[in-house]
């Protein structure tokens, strides 16, 4: 029988199977300070060294600040936990970028940047987002801290073999919508819980057509599914993407490598336990309307009255959303006004999201009284944008340009919404007191956060002038 | 690990669905370079007034009825969001160590048997009798058996539930996951072998 992309990566990595789970190699190891500082204490105390350091990459992203750095970091606790990730590094030999390394930036930026994520692996970090990788056609998956320790001490982990789920993709993306929009909408259908338990495929002529940037997007928010991984079959435009970069293999290692990755593709007869079709055409432009990512609306809609609903436990959700949004039943979604934009994070702070948002702000003011920033996933993205001029753009128009890190995606540094605050976001969780005590999420595209920015609310992209 | 044989405690019920691990522990928290002391934080946001001191008599964990809990019943979706450890320490730290609800998000499931923590999946209708049960009850209690894998009520009604073996053994016993994996060290030396042969790109990071 056929095997799916999943299954192929899955074989590949089996060491053992011990009684009752699945010993996995784990290829790659993304290292941050935030869930790694108790791993590193586990390793001294019993004694155990790092088993491979050169499998392993260390950046402080989560506590840094986006502001000027030659002072280092003002917040002592911050700072302590990031000399904690410098010191076990270096103690470890674990090669590590420091904040003031032109390479530092969100782990899940900096990884494709430097090619170090490639297709065919496994890899892991101690954070959420680490299925962004499996747009390389990689198995990655976020784990906890005693995780994180038991990969630095064996290089492998102990897993039970997730079930599949093929989202089959077809139709041109019409203009104006992007892949954030597409993997909002399929967490709309799917719902948060929808996806616990699989690791998502996601296939089909919308998906090869995307770019490897909005790949990654894609790949970003399938955890708010509830999967821990999503993955997209390697294809020439991921060899491309890969070819040349600084830790991507060089010479007949790249000639062998590709001869692999080519095979990674799920076969005809592959059997998935859950396929779902969608059809790109009639994708309108997302926000979220609630506390989490599947409360989500198309650009045309309203917000939902909790009173249309059934079920008592999904009308409590929406009354508790509603009382922490602010926000009235009925209202239209592009009536709402907003206070902060937010561009940046793993989940839309690459180029091609610099580069979409200063199309629209491009010789306009952001509106009185907003306050807009644009936070670059990386140092090297941020060096591209302004190689480009898109700094100046967004200077010009009244955005903050500042250094790069997660930000204001989860506000552990001082980028934080101020109770009651109304953020158009770019990012990818709109929990209650994500981005700040009380502050109030909603989740868009580059374009959309771009364009309420000039507006100072919501605004139809699609007809919007 | 502390290990988890058996369990009789008072018992509080949350009510919300998709109860995330932003809500769990908040960000400010993570911080810490430590495992321990997060207790006092957990649901930062919804256990204390704006001061960040007060407590909100309006949250469950605040009522005098419920203090020494350690079952917490939960609705489905339970620790959704990020991978954050920092979930299960706070709750452990708070003194739970069981967690029952209809459902739980893969990695905060994962994560709590990795601290002593009992996470059980139970029916929609077992959950909702216990919601209906537990706040017209004060003093409800209920006795976990893991090694039987049973909940007993406090009618003697008793409910069996379904966990992983491996997982089972590792929290009767309080197993250590990286020692039982170090005893695989040989077949982990001869994987990589194989790969340095058949992957050798594996091994160039240059970094």
């Amino acid at each position: 029988m056929g095997r799916t992309l999943f299954e192929k990566i899955w074989a590949d990595h089996v060491v053992s199977e011990t009684d009752g789970a699945t010993l996995l190699y784990i290829d790659r190891h993304l290292v941050h300070e935030v869930t790694s500082p108790q791993a590193f204490e586990g390793l001294k105390l019993a004694g155990r060294p790092v088993r491979r350091p050169g499998a392993t990459l260390a950046v402080p992203d989560h506590n840094v600040p986006t502001t000027d750095r030659s002072r280092g970091i003002e917040d002592p606790v911050s700072a302590l936990q990031v000399a904690t990730l410098e010191e076990n590094a270096r103690e470890f030999s674990v090669p590590y970028f420091s904040m003031n390394d032109i390479r530092q930036g969100i782990v899940h930026v900096i990884a494709p940047e430097q090619g170090f994520t490639l297709p065919g692996t496994t890899i892991v970090c101690g954070d959420s987002h680490t299925s962004t990788h499996g747009a390389f056609g990689a198995l990655a998956f976020g784990i906890g801290t005693s995780e994180v320790e038991h990969v630095l001490a064996t290089q492998t982990l102990l897993q039970r073999k997730p079930k599949t789920f093929l989202i089959r993709i077809d139709g041109a993306l019409p203009d104006k919508t992007t892949s954030k929009d597409l993997i909002l909408a399929l967490i709309g259908i799917i719902g948060t819980a929808g996806g616990t338990g699989y690791v998502l495929e996601f296939a089909g002529s919308t998906v090869e057509s995307l770019s490897m940037e909005s790949r990654m997007t894609l790949c970003n928010m399938a955890i708010e599914a509830g999967a821990r991984a999503g993955m997209i079959a390697p294809d020439e435009m991921t060899f491309a993407y890969i070819k040349g970069r600084p830790m991507a293999p060089k010479g007949a290692d790249w000639e062998k490598a590709v001869l692999y990755w080519k095979s990674l593709r799920s076969d005809r007869d592959a059997k998935y336990d859950r396929i779902l079709d969608f059809r790109a055409e009639t994708l309108l432009p997302q926000i979220t309307w609630g506390t989490n990512p599947g409360m989500v609306l198309d650009v045309t809609g309203r917000v939902p009255d909790p009173e249309s609903t059934p079920d008592p436990i999904a009308r409590d959700n929406i009354k508790n959303a509603l009382a922490y949004m602010g926000l009235e039943p009925g209202t239209p979604i592009t009536s709402i006004p907003v206070d902060r934009i937010f561009i940046g994070s793993c989940t839309n702070g690459r180029i091609e999201d610099l580069r979409l948002a200063a199309s629209v702000v491009r010789g306009k003011k952001v509106a009185p009284g907003v306050k807009a920033m644009v936070v670059p996933g990386s140092g090297l993205v941020r060096m591209k944008a302004e190689e480009e001029g898109l700094d100046d753009i967004f200077r010009d128009a009244g955005f903050e340009w500042r250094e790069p890190g997660c930000s204001m995606c989860l506000g552990m540094n001082p980028d934080q919404l101020a109770p009651g605050e109304r953020c158009a976001s770019t990012s990818n969780r709109n929990f209650e007191g994500r981005q700040g005590k009380n502050g109030r999420t909603h989740l868009v595209s580059p374009s959309m956060a771009a364009a309420a920015a000039i507006a100072g609310r919501f605004v139809d992209i699609r007809t919007w002038s | 690990m502390e290990p988890f044989v058996t369990l009789e405690a008072l018992a509080v019920s949350l009510d919300r669905a998709n109860v995330d691990t932003d809500a769990i522990i908040p960000k400010q928290f993570l911080k810490t370079i430590k495992r321990t002391g997060l207790g006092v934080s957990l649901f930062y946001d919804w256990r204390y007034a704006s001061d960040g001191k007060t407590p909100n008599p309006e949250f469950i964990l605040n009522q005098d009825r419920y203090k020494g809990a350690r079952i917490l019943v939960a609705r489905q979706n339970f620790g959704s969001g990020s991978s954050r450890e920092h979930a299960p320490w706070a709750l452990l730290d708070y003194g739970f160590r069981a967690i029952l609800a209809p459902s739980f998000a893969d990695i905060f499931y994962n994560n709590c048997f990795k601290n002593g923590i009992l996470p059980v999946v139970l029916g929609d209708a077992q959950i909702d009798r216990l919601f209906t049960e537990i706040p017209k009850t004060p003093g409800y209690r209920l006795n976990i058996d893991l090694p039987e894998q049973s909940i007993r009520l406090p009618d003697n009604t008793r409910w069996s539930f379904d966990i992983d073996p491996f997982r089972k053994k590792c929290l009767v016993e309080g197993l250590d996951d990286i020692g039982l994996t170090l005893a695989y060290s040989s077949d982990i030396a001869s994987y990589e072998n194989r790969l340095r042969r058949e992957a050798p790109w594996l091994f160039s990071t240059n970094a």
